[in-house]
């Protein structure tokens, strides 16, 4: 096979996910053109309402920015082999704690507040991340069905807390009762930049986690175990990689970038405070399932993961526009959303394969170096789910 | 707390934990047959929202709830189809695709229900049968034989289950296939059909899950399922993958949260502390894993697609 075909292949590969969200937007139109409602017009908005302005892309950049964290964090725990679908918990467990040390820590200034909040949102998703892979490692419960189950708790815990403990005074002084904390200190709001009045540091925090969790991944003794432990956890173990500890590790990792996310959702947000509606998906936004789309989307890379998640917050953000122009209830937005899911997972073998393989005519030669020509080169595709293990 | 010693709080917590772990039983079922033979789907919840709200407003328009169900088990049907196709031919990530259907299900139901109904309006529910003489038994009468035609239904579905999974050809294929595929296809089972199969079952029944919940609640709201379909799936592990394990399973679960419902209304427990008290479920759930963990281990091939001679 020869480099240009290698070339060709990847390009070919890139193209995968991308025609699967084209796939996803055909039904959608369907569904569109079902309800009776103006398709063209609607995604004529889709695109425009996602990029086509300075004011559009600022939502696109401060939407992607959730997606960004808890998409590097889905591509650690899954190149630990470990699916972590808790993103949802962590954003709410970080946003929580990080709203618990702003409401009760002194006034320190914005050089402390902000990096006080940060970590307390990291360490708020850190723990929320660290007790399915404690279960993985040394109960073998299955991480899958922990993180949903945390996903749930976290979720009662945040009306708990905002509907009781936490809420603002003022709400219950007018009996309003709004489940909302009171506006949190000012110094910890994320400083806006660009002059918008809207686009914080929020999205340049997010870029740089994804060149920290590359660099820890592929230029680190850890990001090695990780890997090690991903591709193969019983020579891992041979070789005296502690693997337990490893995959307690990357979870609790996954889950400390999810809960930066839910940080910077609460200190970035306008209201600068935390609200719930009752669900999660009203705090995150399914940020938390998302970002492992934009994971996907990313070929599991931390830094193919920056583009991917500015994309797919473009379709969220276009999704938006959409629903507004043609009068369609916002739940359209959550079936669109599944679509992509659908369509983007559905996918990845053919991207995956495209990227793995060479050419079925060279499968009958006897070519064997084939292949490591196309697993060089920064989007390594390895199998992060381990099936074919 | 003594309220809950009367007869009629405890006939009402025994009575209502059977109605409330029908749902779960009969998706957990469904999704005993996928992950007996390989397959998690984790799209439960998603399949359950759609049955439910297809079953609702099929009611809502003919005023019959068979009609209703029906509606539910097409539904069901072609989700369970899509499932099959997603993570058997196309060998999607199952711990990923699920959460696509999941999402689409919870939206489009909304969406529909939204654009096609708007406000809530009550249905007519399942027929009552009082199973002669035996529901005239003081106490176990209320608690056991007062029921809907559906929960009967579903019970019975349980020896059904057993027998198809342990005694029938494609029970052992299922099995052979989920705990050896490569084993099975040398055998000359195909994987793929059963695994196709065993699929649209489990969507079938989610899809009829979602159908009884909302018509026996006689309403449906958005995300009326709240997560039960989630717990319908832990629950398959809970019963370490047999049948009469996951009745225990999900009879504990419409138990406990009957008592939680009675507890409210009785004002044992704060309205304050009812958010805390919704957890039980999942928090139950996360340690009967633990539990089931140490001592089952789930079907080999579970998660893992097959691909000949790979």
């Amino acid at each position: 096979m020869s480099l240009e075909d290698v070339r060709r292949r990847r390009v070919l590969a890139y193209s995968v996910p991308i025609l699967a969200v084209l796939g996803a937007l055909v039904i959608g139109a369907i569904m569109l053109v079902a309800l009776n409602a103006d398709v063209v017009k609607g995604f004529s908005k889709l695109f425009t309402g996602a990029f086509g302005s300075g004011s559009a892309l600022i939502e696109t950049a401060l939407k992607a920015t959730p997606l960004l964290f808890v998409g590097v964090g889905i591509t650690i725990a899954f190149r630990a082999n470990v699916i972590n679908i808790g993103g949802e918990g962590q954003m709410v467990a970080g946003g929580l704690l990080s709203t618990i040390v702003a409401l009760n820590a002194p006034d320190l200034g914005p050089f402390v507040m902000i990096p006080l909040v940060m970590t307390a949102g990291l360490v708020g998703g850190a723990i929320w991340g660290a007790i399915p892979g404690a279960l993985k490692a040394y109960y073998g419960v299955n991480e899958i069905l922990s993180t949903i189950m945390l996903n749930v708790v976290a979720v009662q815990l945040m009306n708990y807390l905002l509907r009781g403990p936490l809420i603002d005074p003022l709400e219950v002084e007018r009996g309003t009762r709004i489940p909302q904390t009171e506006r949190l200190v000012e110094s910890a709001d994320l400083p806006r930049i660009l002059g918008s009045g809207r686009f914080h540091i929020g999205p340049l925090i997010a870029i740089l986690a994804a060149v920290v969790a590359y660099i820890l991944l592929w230029r680190t003794p850890i990001g090695y175990r990780i890997r090690a432990v991903g591709q193969n956890a019983s020579a891992s173990r041979y070789a005296g990689i502690p693997v337990k500890r490893t995959v307690v590790l990357a979870l609790t990792m996954s889950g400390a970038l999810c809960g930066l996310a839910g940080a910077v959702l609460v200190f970035g947000s306008e209201s600068h405070r935390m609200v719930t509606d009752g669900s999660t998906a009203g705090f995150t936004g399914s940020a938390g399932f998302n970002g492992i789309v934009a994971a996907l989307f990313g070929g599991l890379h931390p830094l193919w993961t920056i583009p991917a998640s500015f994309l797919f917050g473009g379709l969220l953000v276009g999704g938006l526009a959409l629903q507004r122009a043609v009068q369609v209830p916002s739940a359209l937005i959550l079936a669109l959303n599944g679509l992509v899911v659908i369509f983007v997972v559905s996918s990845d073998r053919f991207r995956k394969r495209l990227l793995e393989r060479p050419p079925a005519v060279i499968e009958d030669g006897n070519n064997t170096a084939a292949p490591a020509a196309t697993a060089t080169g920064p989007p390594e595709a390895t199998d992060p789910g381990g099936g074919d293990a | 707390m003594s309220d809950l010693f009367t007869q009629s709080a405890i006939v009402a917590v025994v009575a209502g934990g059977i109605r409330l772990a029908v749902p779960l039983l009969v998706a957990s079922l469904g999704e005993t047959y996928g992950q007996r033979s390989g397959v998690l789907n984790l799209g439960v919840d998603g399949i359950m929202l759609l049955g439910a709200f297809g079953g609702y407003y099929t009611v809502l328009k003919t005023g019959s709830p068979w009609i209703g169900l029906l509606v539910g088990v097409g539904i069901g049907v072609i989700m369970g189809l899509v499932s099959a196709l997603m993570a058997v031919t196309l060998k999607a990530e199952q711990g990923i695709s699920g959460i696509g259907v999941f999402l689409f299900g919870l939206g489009f139901s909304d969406l529909l229900f939204q654009k096609w109904v708007g406000t809530p309006r009550p249905i007519t529910k399942f027929p009552k049968l009082d199973i002669p003489g035996l529901s005239d038994i003081p106490w176990l009468g209320e608690m056991f034989f007062q029921h809907s035609v559906v929960i009967y239904l579903a019970f019975a579905a349980i020896p059904l289950s057993m027998w198809v999974i342990n005694k029938t050809t494609f029970g052992m294929n299922i099995r052979a296939v989920g705990e050896n595929p490569e084993a099975a296809d040398s055998l000359g089972v195909s994987v793929s059909r059963i695994r196709w199969a065993t699929v649209t079952i489990g969507g079938t029944l989610a899809g009829i899950a979602g159908a009884i919940l909302a018509i026996d609640l006689g309403i449906f709201q958005q995300n009326i399922t709240n997560a039960q379909g989630f717990i319908a799936i832990a629950l398959v592990y809970f019963g370490a993958w047999r049948p009469l394990g996951i009745m225990l399973g999900s009879l504990l679960y419409g138990l406990v949260n009957a008592l939680v419902l009675q507890m409210k209304v009785l004002e044992i427990i704060p309205t304050d502390w009812s958010d805390i008290a919704a957890m039980t479920p999942a928090v139950i759930t996360i340690l009967a894993l633990v539990v089931v963990a140490t001592r089952f281990s789930p079907p080999s091939a579970l998660t893992k697609p097959f691909t000949r001679g790979a």
